[in-house]
């Protein structure tokens, strides 16, 4: 098997099963009870926190736990809104976020809440300037992703968030989801105030990850109830998953240093490969590209047909996002980069992890280049 | 600008006379410890000054643990850079370019031990000045009073420069003052008071007082959590707890309500007397501020004072609350205090404490029952534990007691 789908889930690491088995075994007392138990589970709980707030360079009181990525950019956006709606009721964002920022914002724009869409250039890029047009004075919100989950486009968020700076009633939110363990970002330096991170795409997993909610930062709870987490997301917490995520962040980050060209290397075998094949059209950017997303599009084939076909063969790749991959239309991300209705009907996704190896790349070379011939023939 | 090396001057101890170097060698201890697992520094002290050499070891982390070290009044960062104009202009220039905060005036403070450069020390400073203010915007020279001086420090093998000062945490070394045993109670001013204890160079030992099934182990763990956080501001804490059930059903049961609180604040100093004692230590302290509560009041502290004539240090005296939690929120011990589960003093606390205690009324109401007994055994009971650098050793003489401190390392 050849996982080349590393954007829509990655494999939990065997360490990391463990740490879960372990502490639903062993730690199964609800960290709130009273007893002792309860008592070991929480002081669990406070010690994974602070792994991770030691891992990302911020205060173990800045992390709220979510059930993943969709729920922190709700828990972000919904919870800022609510919050804040007296102070202002304009919020910006751009055309080529996750469906669970872009959704979020539809949603709360039935609500009387007005939102600014930013269009990216031709190679996906939203600049700082862009936002700096859009900014008013009763802008409250600016979500921004960091890396683009369908293209691998890196957003300049450092200049972005430099510039929000100055605006301390308008809070800066990033979707660093697809970036951590592979895109480095300074959390400060960048002058985020929001940042949601999602488990179960570096090897945790699923239904669990946090949001970075910068000392200071307010926001109304969207889930009520026992009051877990500083009362902005109540619930018992999933202390397994949440172990299992500081432990598998731990190991991702610790690969990414100790591996740091690897995911490059395997990316350029794959982009040499597909320069080669007529007709591939590549729509990943060729500067500020994140090292681990390939978007290409063959245009004539039907992008299910190439997944299924790939699959046949052992390999997993995705149409677009997983995520929005269900509703059969084109790529809005690739739409509205310019590209003509044809190209973004007919992308494929190629996304990597640190397991993946220089030998499936050259298996993986090899299968595609096989399954599009034959499939460019039988089309025509 | 790299960074080579970091300088740091001493604070007030340079004042000490014949007691410097045990001063001096007991800071370099000290830093030594706080910064362990940067593996590649060397650590150089001379009677004024130390020098820490970073080699490749990333200064501004070294500089976290630094401002949490007691001894050290400022330091500075320092690139080392060939003794010769053009590096030295270029060194100089990047040395200002690197401040965070920004400044509008400066100056340049050339020592020229190298005596055989070419250029005197005027010269220099001109020309280093000069060329700062060519390739900046917004600079000017102010040699009076200026944001920022850069410092040359010119020697035959190298040239140091300098720029700008970071704030350490001032006080004296911790260990040079003795040993006090601290009341931790696990509340917002307690850790503060031990904080500022240690400040003065102080090694802490602590107790504190549970009362299982009253007090729960979340209570003892908070304490717990306490201490581990202040040992970033010294090498070791000792805490022991005792256990206090006993001895408070005695009192709820034999002492009128108005005075239970009086009492027991009397049993936990006569029982902190009596573990100084073992454990040598001079003095107690505690984070009482006048006026406070019940207990902290003048009338207060007279009646429950009279049972020890150790001395009973209170840092805290005369700081008002708010200022106490600022402090408590700047040593992160503020979030772990807030955690609401009870402790002794407040299970068995009676409706109406008396504000106005009496000696002679408290001591007629305790000699109605001997507590002796049950002191001895408190004290005898205690369990302690070790935390050093964030790490904890159990020594409990209760056996059972001894798994209690879990070691998540594995699952982590």
């Amino acid at each position: 098997m050849i996982y080349f789908d590393n954007s829509a889930t990655t494999k939990p690491y065997k360490e990391v099963l463990q740490t879960y088995v372990t502490v639903s075994e062993q730690f199964f007392g609800n960290p709130s009870s009273l007893h002792k138990l309860g008592g070991q589970s929480e002081q669990l709980l406070e010690q994974a926190r602070q792994q991770i707030a030691n891992l990302i360079g911020i205060h173990s009181s800045e992390i709220i736990f979510t059930s993943g990525g969709t729920e922190g950019n709700n828990l972000a956006i919904k919870g800022t809104a609510m919050q804040h709606r007296n102070r202002g009721r304009h919020m910006i964002t751009t055309e080529i976020e996750h469906p669970s920022i872009y959704e979020a914002y539809k949603q709360l724009e039935q609500l009387g809440f007005e939102v600014t869409y930013l269009t990216p250039d031709e190679n996906g890029f939203i600049s700082a300037q862009q936002v700096k047009n859009a900014m008013r004075d009763d802008t409250i919100l600016v979500s921004l992703i960091h890396v683009n989950n369908e293209t691998g486009t890196i957003q300049p968020i450092k200049e972005i968030g430099e510039f929000l700076a100055k605006f301390p009633k308008t809070y800066f939110h990033v979707d660093h989801v697809q970036g951590i363990g592979k895109v480095p970002l300074n959390l400060k330096d960048s002058h985020i105030d929001l940042c949601s991170f999602s488990g179960h795409k570096f090897h945790s997993v699923k239904g669990t990850g946090f949001l970075y909610v910068k000392k200071g930062v307010t926001l109304s709870s969207i889930l009520t109830g026992g009051s877990q987490e500083q009362e902005i997301r109540s619930g018992t917490e999933n202390l397994a998953g949440i172990v299992a995520m500081a432990k598998a962040l731990r190991m991702t980050l610790e690969k990414q240093s100790q591996m740091k060209s690897h995911l490059l290397e395997l990316r350029e075998q794959i982009m040499n490969n597909l320069h080669q094949i007529d007709k591939a059209i590549i729509n990943s950017p060729s500067y500020n590209f994140a090292p681990h997303i390939m978007n290409v599009s063959f245009v004539g084939l039907k992008p299910e047909v190439i997944v299924h076909a790939l699959a046949d063969k052992g390999v997993f790749i995705s149409t677009k996002s997983a995520c929005s991959s269900k509703s059969s239309d084109v790529s809005r991300v690739l739409q509205v980069m310019g590209k003509s209705d044809q190209v973004a009907g007919s992308a494929i996704r190629i996304s990597l992890s640190y397991e993946n190896t220089m030998d499936e790349v050259e298996k993986f070379n090899n299968i595609i280049n096989e399954v599009i011939a034959k499939l460019y023939k039988v089309t025509r | 600008m790299i960074v080579d090396y970091i300088l740091i001057r001493y604070g007030e101890m340079t004042t000490k006379g014949k007691n410097r170097n045990r001063f001096t060698s007991i800071l370099r201890e000290n830093v030594r410890t706080r910064l362990k697992d940067f593996t590649n520094i060397k650590i150089e002290a001379t009677r004024d000054r130390m020098y820490i050499k970073l080699n490749g070891e990333d200064h501004e982390q070294v500089a976290i643990r630094l401002k949490q070290v007691f001894g050290i009044h400022t330091f500075s960062f320092a690139s080392k850079v060939e003794t010769e104009l053009e590096a030295m202009k270029k060194g100089a220039l990047a040395a200002i370019e690197k401040l965070e905060v920004p400044v509008k005036t400066f100056k340049v403070n050339v020592q020229r031990s190298y005596k055989n450069f070419p250029l005197k020390t005027p010269e220099l400073n001109r020309e280093l000045g000069g060329y700062i203010l060519q390739n900046t915007e917004h600079l000017t020279v102010d040699v009076h009073n200026p944001d920022v001086s850069v410092r040359v420090e010119v020697r035959e093998d190298a040239t140091y420069i300098t720029c700008g000062e970071e704030h350490g945490a001032g006080g004296l070394p911790v260990g040079v003052s003795g040993k006090v045993m601290m009341l931790l109670s696990g509340g917002i001013d307690s850790p503060v008071a031990t904080y500022l204890m240690l400040k003065r160079g102080v090694t802490v030992e602590a107790v504190h007082f549970e009362s299982p099934p009253f007090t729960s182990e979340r209570a003892k763990q908070k304490v717990m959590d306490l201490t581990s956080k202040l040992t970033k501001y010294c090498r070791r804490v000792t805490l022991h707890v005792i256990p206090f059930t006993e001895v408070q059903k005695t009192i709820h049961k034999e002492i009128p309500a108005s005075y239970t609180m009086t009492v027991m604040r009397r049993m936990m100093l006569r029982i902190s007397e009596q573990v100084a004692k073992e454990r040598k230590a001079l003095a107690l302290a505690t984070g009482e501020s006048l006026g406070q509560v019940a207990s902290q009041t003048l009338d207060s502290m007279h009646t429950i004072n009279e049972v020890t004539n150790y001395p009973v240090l209170r840092p805290l005296l005369a700081m008002d609350k708010i200022e106490i939690m600022d402090i408590a929120r700047k040593i992160d011990t503020y979030d772990i205090s807030i955690r609401p589960y009870e402790d002794c003093c407040t299970i068995f606390s009676p409706a109406n404490p008396t504000t106005k205690p009496k000696r002679d009324k408290a001591e007629r109401f305790e000699s109605k029952y001997d507590f002796t007994a049950l002191l001895e055994e408190a004290v005898q009971n205690r369990e302690t534990i070790i935390f050093e650098n964030e790490s904890i050793r159990s020594k409990s003489n209760d056996k059972d007691k001894e798994e209690q401190v879990i070691d998540f390392k594995d699952l982590l």
